[in-house]
């Protein structure tokens, strides 16, 4: 049985999802759904278990050997990965039936959860392959399932919002595969390993295929960054983050791009190798200032929003902007930075964004100027608002702080103190950010005529906090977190070579 | 009680103190004697540290490793100690105060006023038993969030604005500055923790221990080194004790506290005299001491004066340690109890004029001795300790201070020192005299008194002041160590 | 320099497939219309794939008895687009409900009109 863990890791919200359909009874459904979470992430648990006792696991999906053979690679980097990706699906369940948007959704409960299991299963998926062609084809799983998620939202904007989303993603998608098939042209190969072994040849300067590799190389990079919202190839995020429901912003803020920044970095780091990506293409030099505008951008747009979610969503864009500038600092320290803050940002944006989805089961609005009296009327949740924040600025005691040690730490290594700086600085704006909300919360006094507000049921408050205590803990317990990041980084560095 | 004991109770008794607050906030009076039983035993337990330290010892606990190399640890040493005494033993009396002037101005929030106190409490201990500076950073910055609830108290636009400036010039210098100086010297220096002699020493040259300097310096907002002073006059729209307490005493004296042991502990006296950094900060302090006390002059507000003069003051400690010699820190550190004492009185007083007769500004304050002698005798004794003559404590903690300077024959810095008092002179003295020798307003007003709960404290810190000159010899010792005495 | 651009004729073919579905999801105002961009975007992979495949000269890669050396194409890439069709389809299939949906409830596929009303809305 334990050998099959890694295939058992997609295969089971896989076929949860379609069974849901079958199902249809309420509570059948969602028992399934509450379950399939929890049990992928026990899978997610014993292979990371596993993993960092005896190493890199692979799996042969039906007994054919790899290269042929589609094969399931678990090591360091994605078993971490899906720990967290499960963790979150567990977390925000409770928020699903509930808080569904129209009445319609929740009279199709069976519709939805099969959607969202639908979409674990490629996040998932995307994590554990170790095939390029079946990452490409869970990463639209994926895509197709956040698509519909994001279209649920209350609002008939979200229906646009989702349209555009899906426009540019399945750009994004195309290119990647186009990336694929042009680097299946120079080595007549998918897989991840045997991919990073045949790739040096046609890479290496001079040779007829070297263009060839860079055109794959470009593709897949710009394919993955439209997916991550790299700035400035993020317009789509701060849409569709506003307008989903909030539970399912939570979840895709938590973990959809994230799956993609690993991706990227598997990319980057396992197949064409830190040597080739920045010293040859010097991707840093535009990685790095972009990586830099998207965080003040990104925080300075979050600023002067005038509504929580996309508040949050643009601060995603900043906070993309961390990972990637990790990423941009091609050190071992930078990448264990990037790593944890993709841990870290999952926790904390998941908390808040199940914070805005209290604030909008009461208050029936994610305006900010709607939050008046809140501190007083719903203290737990905007406790947790508060807490999550303190993190997203990067106060020590947070996890906030620990990816911003390493990332600083990175830079200075490196002799870029400008750099350091700016990182620093960039926080700063999330203090501006996030205390507008806390402003309004505590000091403005609710509306006379509003109608009356009180504290969610602990149904809803558990999960947040779990996901807010978590920010806390692993501010100040780093093994989980950056010690494992660090080792991860270690192995996408070394590269599958 | 074992030392360790006796550190985490410091620490965890104001913590719980503040959670039996929240749960005791339906009925008043049990919550205030939950208040004054935290303040009692939050002070036993530092007290009880005391004797191992003056004896030499260095009790610490570790709590668990966050990052690599970094742990979550405290280690009392007598430059913590001291600060830990002084927040922690005013911290009763100031308590007893804010129950006089919280009821009898019929505040509002009370419960989440003595909450966050407590909990400030809680991180000014924590910064000054930190054993490392990535303690101490977490600390520090907690103290800042914790504050922010108190500046902004009345919730008014007034106070919302004085709290975005608070909030913002601390955060921005801690996070900018302060948290790069950190990254940046260990990544030189491969750890934080503090240690006698400095871990800096032979592994930074001396442009690079400048900047670092300057950045831990203007990083620690705290102490309010010109051009980051600016919240501290805004913070003065908090109620009373808190400016008392927290903005005469915990959170300001963090400040220097933080700097003085970053100068000793983490440069060393060496590094900063070799590398010409303490020239420098010298310099920076010097200007603030004057500007500060200068401005102090013209304020005609009772809590802004005092709080220009706070500024001023805190100068004298953060160019004590910049003199970078044992008798010159030795002297900056005795200021920071000296000061404490002398500054809580003199907030004591105002808030109780406050309460009292509803006067907040100097030149209301004509013939108000009269009605009030306890109050304004109380002001007079802290005046004579600010500036630094005797029967008051400030006189010893200058005394070492010029003695310092004149050692290492800076007597450019001796003359900075003297004009400071002479200027404290100038913005203290006035305000007695008007209390005492101008004639009262023709309209007979009907006050006596502040409330005995105000009047208590203030009478204690007063006789206080005197106390410490009479009996400077106990705090002498617990210090002399840090000058190498 | 000539032969190698023309010989790569099937590239050039994809390239401008790609562009003109590119311009249509870009350029185009109604909803339906990108989506049919995006599909001509997607279907040049899908070529791209295809003609990759091609050997010249080849036939299916089934095995005939008798005959030890059949020169066939690599079927791999058929067999991928296979899927990526599927993908395609599926996408396709979602847009286009999207659409329905953003008609019933706008009234309008034109992307200018939902930007206004939008605004409207405030």
């Amino acid at each position: 049985m334990s050998e099959h863990l890694p295939i058992l890791q997609v295969v089971v919200p896989l076929l949860a999802g379609p069974l849901c359909l079958l199902l249809r009874h309420r509570l059948l459904v969602r028992g399934l759904a509450t379950a399939v979470p929890l049990a992928c992430l026990t899978i997610a648990g014993l292979l990371l278990h596993r993993v960092q006792q005896v190493g890199a696991i692979s799996y042969h999906i039906g007994g054919w050997a790899p290269p042929l053979g589609i094969e399931y690679r678990i090591d360091l980097a994605n078993a971490y990965v899906m720990v967290i990706v499960s963790a979150i699906a567990a977390v925000v369940m409770p928020f699903l039936p509930g808080h569904m948007g129209s009445a319609m959704v929740r009279r199709r409960e069976h519709l939805f959860y099969a959607i969202f299991l639908l979409a674990l299963a490629g996040l998932l998926g995307i994590s554990a392959t170790g095939d390029m062609f079946n990452a490409f084809v869970f990463l639209e799983i994926a895509s197709l399932a956040s698509y519909s998620l994001v279209a649920l939202g209350r609002h008939r904007r979200a229906l646009v919002a989702a349209y555009s989303y899906l426009i540019i993603g399945t750009i994004g998608g195309t290119f990647f595969l186009l990336g694929i098939g042009l680097m299946y042209q120079m080595t007549g190969t998918l897989n991840m390993v045997d991919l990073a072994h045949r790739l040096p040849e046609p890479m290496s300067p001079g040779t007829p295929g070297s263009r060839t590799v860079l055109v794959a190389f470009a593709f897949l990079a710009v394919g993955l960054s439209i997916k991550l919202a790299v700035f400035p190839l993020h317009q789509w995020l701060p849409r569709a983050y506003a307008h989903a429901p909030s539970a399912v912003s939570a979840f895709l803020a938590a973990t959809s791009t994230k799956v993609s920044y690993y991706l990227l970095v598997r990319v980057v780091f396992s197949l064409f190798g830190a040597a080739y990506v920045f010293d040859a293409l010097k991707l840093d030099r535009l990685l790095l200032p972009l990586s830099i505008v998207a965080m003040f951008a990104g925080s300075t747009a979050a600023i002067f929003q005038t509504d929580l979610k996309r508040l949050l969503a643009y601060s995603s864009v900043a906070q993309i902007g961390y990972m990637t500038l990790g990423v941009s600092l091609a050190s071992v320290t930078g990448l264990t930075g990037g790593l944890v803050h993709l841990f870290n940002h999952a926790l904390m944006k998941g908390g808040l964004f199940l914070a805005a989805a209290c604030y909008g089961m009461r208050l029936r609005s994610s305006r900010i100027a709607d939050l008046a009296g809140a501190g007083r009327l719903m203290p737990w949740t905007t406790a947790a608002f508060v807490t999550g924040g303190l993190a997203l600025i990067g106060v020590p005691g947070t996890a906030g702080f620990v990816s911003k040690w390493y990332l600083v730490l990175a830079a200075l290594e490196q002799g870029r103190w400008l750099v350091a700086v700016l990182v620093v600085a960039s926080s700063l704006l999330a203090v501006a950010y996030v205390w507008r909300v806390v402003e309004v919360a505590y000091f403005a006094d609710r509306d006379a005529g509003a109608h009356p507000i009180k504290e969610v049921p602990p149904l809803l408050l558990v999960p947040t906090w779990i996901l807010i205590g978590a920010t806390v803990y692993f501010g100040l317990r780093t093994e989980l977190t950056a010690g494992v990041a660090e080792a991860a980084a270690g192995v996408l560095w070394e590269s599958l070579r | 009680m074992s030392p360790e004991q006796a550190i985490a109770a410091a620490l965890l008794v104001p913590l719980l103190g503040a959670a039996g607050v929240l749960l005791c906030r339906r009925r008043p009076n049990v919550r205030e004697a939950v208040t004054v039983l935290a303040t009692l035993l939050t002070f036993g337990a530092v007290a009880s540290l005391v004797p191992a330290v003056t004896a030499g010892g260095r009790p610490g606990l570790e709590l668990f490793e966050v990052l690599p190399g970094l742990p979550l640890a405290f280690a009392v040493e007598p430059l913590g100690m001291l600060f830990a005494l002084v927040a922690s033993g005013l911290w009763i009396l100031t308590s007893i105060y804010a129950i006089g002037y919280m009821r009898s101005h019929h505040e509002g929030h009370q419960t989440r006023f003595y909450a966050c106190f407590a909990v400030a409490i809680a991180a000014a201990l924590g910064i000054a038993f930190a054993a490392n500076l990535f303690t101490l950073f977490l600390f520090y910055e907690l103290l800042t969030l914790t504050t922010y609830p108190l500046v902004t108290h009345h919730g008014d636009e007034r106070a919302r604005r004085a709290g975005r400036l608070y909030l913002g010039l601390l955060m921005a210098t801690s996070i900018v500055l302060l948290l790069t100086a950190i990254i940046w010297t260990y990544a030189v220096a491969g750890t934080l923790d503090f240690r006698p002699g400095g871990i800096l020493a032979g592994r930074a040259d001396a442009p690079l221990a400048i900047v670092l300097l300057l950045l831990f310096a203007f990083g620690t907002g705290k102490a309010a080194l010109m051009p980051f002073h600016r919240w501290l006059p805004a913070a003065m729209v908090a109620p009373t004790p808190v400016s008392a307490l927290l903005h005469a005493v915990a959170v300001v004296k963090a400040g220097v506290f933080t700097v003085t042991k970053i100068v000793l502990y983490v440069f060393g006296l060496d590094l900063l005299r070799t590398s010409g950094g303490g020239e420098i900060l010298a310099w920076v302090a010097a200007a603030t001491l004057l500007l500060a006390a200068a401005v102090a002059t013209v304020q005609d507000n009772l809590k802004r004066r005092l709080a220009y003069s706070t500024i001023s003051q805190l100068a004298y400690v953060v160019l004590g340690a910049a003199l970078a010699n044992g008798t010159a820190a030795l002297g900056g550190s005795l200021h920071v109890a000296m000061h404490a004492m002398a500054k809580i009185t003199l907030f004591f007083c105002a808030g109780a004029i406050a309460v009292t007769a509803h006067k907040t500004e100097v030149s209301q304050l004509d013939g108000i001795g009269r009605r009030m002698p306890i109050t304004c005798g109380a002001f007079f004794l802290a005046s004579l300790s600010i500036i630094g003559l005797p029967p008051a404590g400030g006189t010893w903690s200058k005394w070492f201070l010029v003695l310092g300077a004149a050692d290492g024959e800076r007597w450019a810095m001796v003359a900075v020192l003297l004009a400071g008092s002479l200027l404290a002179i100038g913005y203290l003295m006035p305000v007695v005299v008007r209390a005492f020798f101008y004639p009262p307003p023709a309209a007979g007003e009907g006050h006596g008194e502040a409330p005995l709960l105000c009047l208590l404290p203030l009478t204690l810190t007063a006789l206080g002041c005197v106390g410490q000159f009479v009996f400077a010899e106990p705090l002498y010792r617990l210090l002399a160590p840090i000058a190498g005495m | 320099m000539s032969a190698s651009i023309l010989g790569l004729w099937n590239y050039w073919a994809v390239i401008v497939l790609m562009m003109t579905g590119l311009y249509i999801v870009t350029a185009r105002d109604n909803l339906v219309k990108k989506v049919m961009g995006l599909n001509i975007f997607q279907v040049s992979v899908i070529m791209f794939y295809v003609s990759m495949a091609k050997v010249r000269g080849g036939t299916a890669p089934i095995l005939v008895e008798g005959e030890e050396t059949v020169l066939y194409s690599n079927p791999l890439p058929h067999v991928l687009m296979l899927t990526a069709i599927v993908v395609g389809v599926a996408t396709t299939a979602l847009a286009l409900a999207l659409v329905v949906r953003i008609q019933e409830a706008y009234g309008t596929v034109e992307e200018d009109e939902l930007v206004r009303i939008d605004d409207d809305d405030g």
